[in-house]
């Protein structure tokens, strides 16, 4: 079974965002295991503005490919370059070593709480 | 729907925490850990796979041979008593119903061993296609199970668990040959068939018996590198072995020349098999499309009903065809992909570029297969 790590907030479309400023977004283990082991990623430049919603980049894994949609708007102030050069950190440590990005917020989507992300997906906290 | 049948190993899977999916109408195994270790495994050690799924047709009788040359498009009356064909069936207009293996066992018995998916439309054809032969038709599917050792250490795993008196008869098996013999105490018909590209053993067993036989490899094979395999790493492997899958490459749409598969037909027999007038008529035609091996220049995979584009063409351009299959390959560290292309860009060396999501990404075409062992 998928683990949701509390204390953080999620989006339907499988993201998840910290509390921080600028705030890291990554994917959660949810989607990790649903995609199997991830061997590529594709992820926004350094300075580009996203929008709620927007694709920024993608996920693949030898059997399928998941695009990733930004939970909030802003500006992309730092990428995470270990996990393009190592996408598997993505299975092996969602919640850490495997954070996409960093944003400069200015506007929030739509984002759920770690317990009721977990409920709508049948993971445990 | 139904719900989807579960093999007599299902009990097995669940206790390796196998990741399970339903396929052609089965609950089977998609990975048991990681589908990249599996796929590894098998090319430098073992994998197990439950390949339960697939068909089992026994044909007896005495027109046996002169049958299945009528129904299949191959010449099944040649294959001389222990070794098997890769054959096809096809519809009146040529149309590709399945692809298939057939094991001859005796002078007047045959196995034929359809996909998961087509086990019933290909037993109902072959029923309608027996009228008037002294033959028997038995699909035996529901009670058998399928158990496939795959890799460069499965003769040496298989031959740990052999008799005496049969290891001289299994090291000197020949590709696409089979025996009826015991692993393990396990009456089975051996095969050294696979679908993978390495060389490997698939192993017909009676359902009662099948969870001991896999208990028995696993343990044998284990020492030496052996896991269990799922699908995902089944498709990444054959894939990379050039290996066409019926629903992908092939289909009722295609026929035999359009998947490169003309030396599987057979003109020179003299029965009138199912498609032949098609075929014939076909034979000399140009070819619509061609089925072709493509490697990516890039990182980003071409998928199944991706279009591919000539190199540099403008973005209005027709596509010059479409990717069947496709992902990136363990063993080469490249996106590859199998794809139907305008001849006249098939030749391997030829660039193109594939709309990737409204990105156009540079692949190649390359002869296949993409992988070849020991080489």
């Amino acid at each position: 079974m998928s683990t949701v790590k509390s204390g953080l907030r999620y989006s339907a479309e499988h993201e998840w965002i910290d509390a921080g400023s600028p705030a890291t977004i990554g994917i959660s283990e949810v989607a990790a295991d649903a995609l199997g082991e991830i061997v590529y990623v594709d992820l926004p430049e350094l300075g580009a503005t996203v929008a709620v919603g927007s694709v920024i980049g993608e996920v693949e894994s030898t059997k399928s490919v998941s695009e990733l949609f930004s939970p909030v708007a802003g500006e992309v102030v730092e990428v995470n370059a270990a996990v393009v050069d190592d996408p598997a950190l993505i299975n092996s440590d969602p919640y850490g070593a495997a954070w996409l990005i960093r944003v400069a917020v200015s506007e929030e989507g739509p984002l759920l709480s770690a317990e009721q992300y977990a409920a709508d997906n049948g993971a445990e906290l | 729907m139904s719900d989807p049948r579960r093999t007599a190993l299902g009990a097995e899977h669940d206790a390796l925490g196998a990741t399970l999916t339903d396929f052609g109408g089965w609950e089977m195994p998609l990975r048991y850990g990681s589908e990249l270790a599996e796929h590894r495994a098998v090319r430098e050690a073992a994998g197990l796979f439950d390949l339960s799924h697939m068909g089992e047709l026994r044909v007896t009788g005495a027109d046996a041979a002169v049958f299945l040359n009528s129904a299949l498009v191959g010449d099944l009356a040649r294959v001389a008593v222990g070794r098997a064909k890769y054959s096809l069936i096809c519809a009146e207009d040529g149309g590709i119903i399945d692809d298939l293996i057939v094991y001859r066992l005796g002078d007047a018995e045959f196995l034929v061993v359809p996909n998961a998916g087509n086990a019933g439309t290909v037993a109902a054809a072959l029923a309608e296609r027996a009228d008037g032969f002294e033959v028997r038709v038995a699909d035996e599917t529901a009670e058998t199970s399928l158990i496939a050792v795959q890799g460069p250490a499965s003769a040496a795993i298989l031959d740990g668990l052999l008799p005496e008196q049969d290891r001289e008869a299994v090291a000197g098996l020949r590709y696409y040959a089979a025996a009826q013999l015991a692993v393990a105490g396990v009456p089975v018909l051996l095969a050294r068939t696979g679908y993978t590209g390495e060389d490997g053993f698939e192993l017909y067993v009676p359902n009662a018996r099948a969870a001991e036989l896999w208990r028995a490899l696993l343990a044998a094979g284990g020492p030496q590198g052996l896991v269990p395999a799922g699908l995902a790493a089944r498709d990444s492997l054959r894939l990379e072995a050039g290996m066409p899958l019926y629903g992908h490459e092939l289909s009722l749409e295609l026929t035999p020349f359009d998947a490169g598969l003309a030396p599987v037909v057979s003109f020179a027999k003299p029965e009138r098999f199912v498609g032949r007038d098609a075929l014939e008529r076909r034979r000399d035609a140009p070819p619509g499309l061609t089925l072709v091996g493509l490697r990516g220049e890039g990182r980003r995979a071409g998928r199944e009903g991706y279009a591919v584009h000539a190199a540099g063409s403008g973005v209005e351009a027709a596509a010059i065809g479409r990717i069947t299959s496709g992902q990136p390959s363990p063993t080469l560290g490249a996106p590859i992909a199998l794809a139907y292309l305008d001849p006249a860009s098939a030749e391997p060396g030829t660039r193109v570029e594939v709309d990737l999501r409204g990105k156009r990404e540079p692949f190649i075409v390359v002869p296949l297969p993409f992988y070849r062992r020991g080489g």
